[in-house]
């Protein structure tokens, strides 16, 4: 009989924090600025420059360690952990070995399978290297250093993961937490979120694990899905063949979905870490852990209850909009404004997530106000517009966020309120299909629906299919 | 004390230098860090009874900067200690990994 494995995963999470400077300088961490702009003597690595701490980062870190069950670590300190490396301009990065900010937390994840917890061995502050670009006319790589020194944290869970269902549920988990937080964006595929896949196989019910490789360079859940697929299958394929795991760090690609080794064993890395002298501790006290743990947000749980509290709405869709903590906003402040619950949850249950998924966007990039959604809202309900010409105002808004009252006035889409105009539409339609007409009177129901297909297309749209089937049958 | 330092630990800590050093540069660096080893034991014959270990040569803590922007684009400046400038950014020997 075949053997059976299982696949044991521990990842190490990197987010970049929402700060507006860097960890040890003050220069802006914005995304996308020209190269080298936002660079000091201190985040290039000048020798006699002197980091000083962002107290934000700090802040953010314990926040994220709190609402993932972690002990603060009160008294903590940097180290630096050397390599040689162009994006490294100081030849080490400033990162947390011996006492790091947070300790020994968990998450609970939810898959088919049920409820699990998934360990937290530690989240420790670090700063974020430079791009390194390679030129491809002139035989040389080119380095910019506006993201060297941007503040990060590194999550490293527990080997508690056992399929990539639970990789992808736990990665979801760790994002709602950190954007409800506020402490970033969390965005794969701009880099703000990193995943790091560390993967062994072994017979099922064996105690040890076997030996482990590092997966890098996974930017979508759809990439750590396949690489995790691809590596389980890799590993069990060597071990079957009576072959040895090599540990190892492999880089994955995606686009031809194969793993390739980057560093082996053979030339691993001895960091020599050692405390940074140009850091002094940190010490958080109670009080100061009291003050983060008073501020954090609503979480997820917490709101849902409230929402089952105060909105007349479905449990299906407050699963949906709480699932992100812009969606959740949105869907709040637009309550605020035009007070209607099931109106505003259906523009985002509906139309909302029908254009995230055919546009392939996150919830976190929806782009409009919920001063216009509000507005969109009002122009149904006085019947300013009808169903139709709202949703494809809808579709405008959700594109560039435009005032739905302003473009619905400047391209004349308001219904025609003139019932005298309406009539005469009808009128006209009536006399040119008078088949159809025949058909209605000697009792089918269903022509009427061709009739006022035709009214609305002969008013391009603008009006109240509700009025236009009333007058018909009146005229009929 | 001369054997403190092997042939083996000072190839390593050479790769890990990334220098390339002499037979007689070999030689002298192994002498050399030796005697800071031996310089480092005579801390040993202090008694450290009761001290507590110290994570920093100054008593201070918590030296903090506020979450503001205080630097400008200074690219000009910091691309002058380059070595070689291409579409401002730095220009080194092809590296990948």
């Amino acid at each position: 009989m075949a053997k059976q494995y299982e696949t044991v995963i521990g990842l190490e999470v990197h987010v970049e924090l929402a700060t507006k400077t860097k960890i040890f300088c003050g220069c802006s961490t914005a995304f996308g600025g020209a190269p080298n702009t936002h660079t000091c003597p201190v985040c290039t690595g000048m020798p006699g420059s002197l980091p000083v701490l962002n107290r934000q980062v700090v802040n953010y870190a314990v926040a994220v360690g709190l609402a993932t069950n972690c002990a603060v670590t009160q008294c903590c300190k940097f180290d630096r952990k050397n390599y040689f490396y162009p994006d490294n301009p100081q030849n080490y990065q400033i990162s947390q070995l011996y006492l790091p900010i947070c300790r020994d937390g968990h998450v609970e994840i939810e898959t088919a399978a049920g409820k699990k917890s998934i360990g937290i061995h530690e989240i420790h502050m670090e700063e974020d290297a430079g791009k390194l670009i390679h030129d491809e006319w002139e035989d040389c790589s080119l380095v910019d250093y506006n993201r060297s020194g941007v503040p990060l944290i590194e999550i490293v869970s527990e080997p508690d993961m056992r399929s990539a269902e639970e990789v992808i549920a736990y990665l979801e988990k760790l994002r709602m937490i950190i954007q409800y937080l506020g402490a970033s964006d969390c965005k794969l595929n701009e880099g703000s979120m990193r995943a790091d896949v560390n993967l062994s196989v072994r017979e099922v019910g064996a105690e040890g694990f076997g030996t482990r490789t590092e997966m890098k360079n996974l930017n979508s859940f759809r990439a750590i899905t396949h690489a995790i697929a691809g590596e389980s299958e890799r590993q069990i394929d060597l071990l079957e063949s009576g072959q040895q795991v090599v540990q190892e760090t492999r880089r994955w690609d995606d686009a031809k979905e194969y793993s390739y080794a980057m560093r082996s064993k053979e030339d691993a890395q001895d960091y020599r870490y050692f405390p940074d002298p140009d850091l002094v501790p940190v010490y958080i006290s109670d009080e100061w852990i009291k003050q983060i743990r008073d501020s954090q947000p609503e979480f997820r749980k917490e709101k849902m209850e409230r929402y089952r509290k105060e909105f007349d709405i479905p449990e299906y869709d407050i699963g949906i909009i709480t699932d992100s903590k812009h969606m959740a906003d949105l869907f709040e402040e637009t309550v605020a404004i035009c007070g209607q619950p099931k109106k505003v949850s259906n523009w985002l249950m509906g139309e909302t997530l029908r254009l995230l998924k055919e546009k392939n966007m996150d919830p976190e990039e929806i782009l409009f106000s919920p001063e216009n959604l509000a507005k969109l809202i009002r122009l149904v309900d006085s019947k300013a517009v009808n169903l139709t010409v709202a949703k494809e105002v809808f579709e405008v808004m959700f594109d560039g966020n435009i005032d739905p009252e302003q473009y619905v006035e400047e391209k004349g889409l308001k219904t025609v309120s003139d019932e005298g105009a309406l009539r005469a539409t009808i009128g006209e339609v009536i006399a040119s299909n008078p088949q159809s007409v025949e058909d209605y009177r000697n009792g089918k129901e269903k022509a009427i629906g061709f009739l006022v297909g035709q009214t609305m297309k002969a008013m391009k749209g603008k009006a109240d299919p509700v009025s236009v089937n009333q007058i018909l049958k009146e005229l009929l | 004390m001369a054997d403190k330092i092997t042939d083996e630990t000072i190839e390593y800590v050479g790769i890990l230098a990334k220098l390339e050093l002499s037979d007689e540069e070999r030689e002298q660096a192994k002498k050399d860090m030796g005697k800071m080893l031996d310089y480092i034991d005579k801390l040993a014959e202090l008694d450290t009874t009761g001290i507590e270990p110290m994570s920093h040569v100054f008593p201070v803590q918590n030296v903090f900067r506020e979450d503001v922007v205080t630097n400008g684009d200074e690219s000009e400046k910091t691309l002058r200690n380059a070595p070689g400038v291409k579409d401002n950014m730095f220009m080194v020997p092809k590296t990948f990994e």
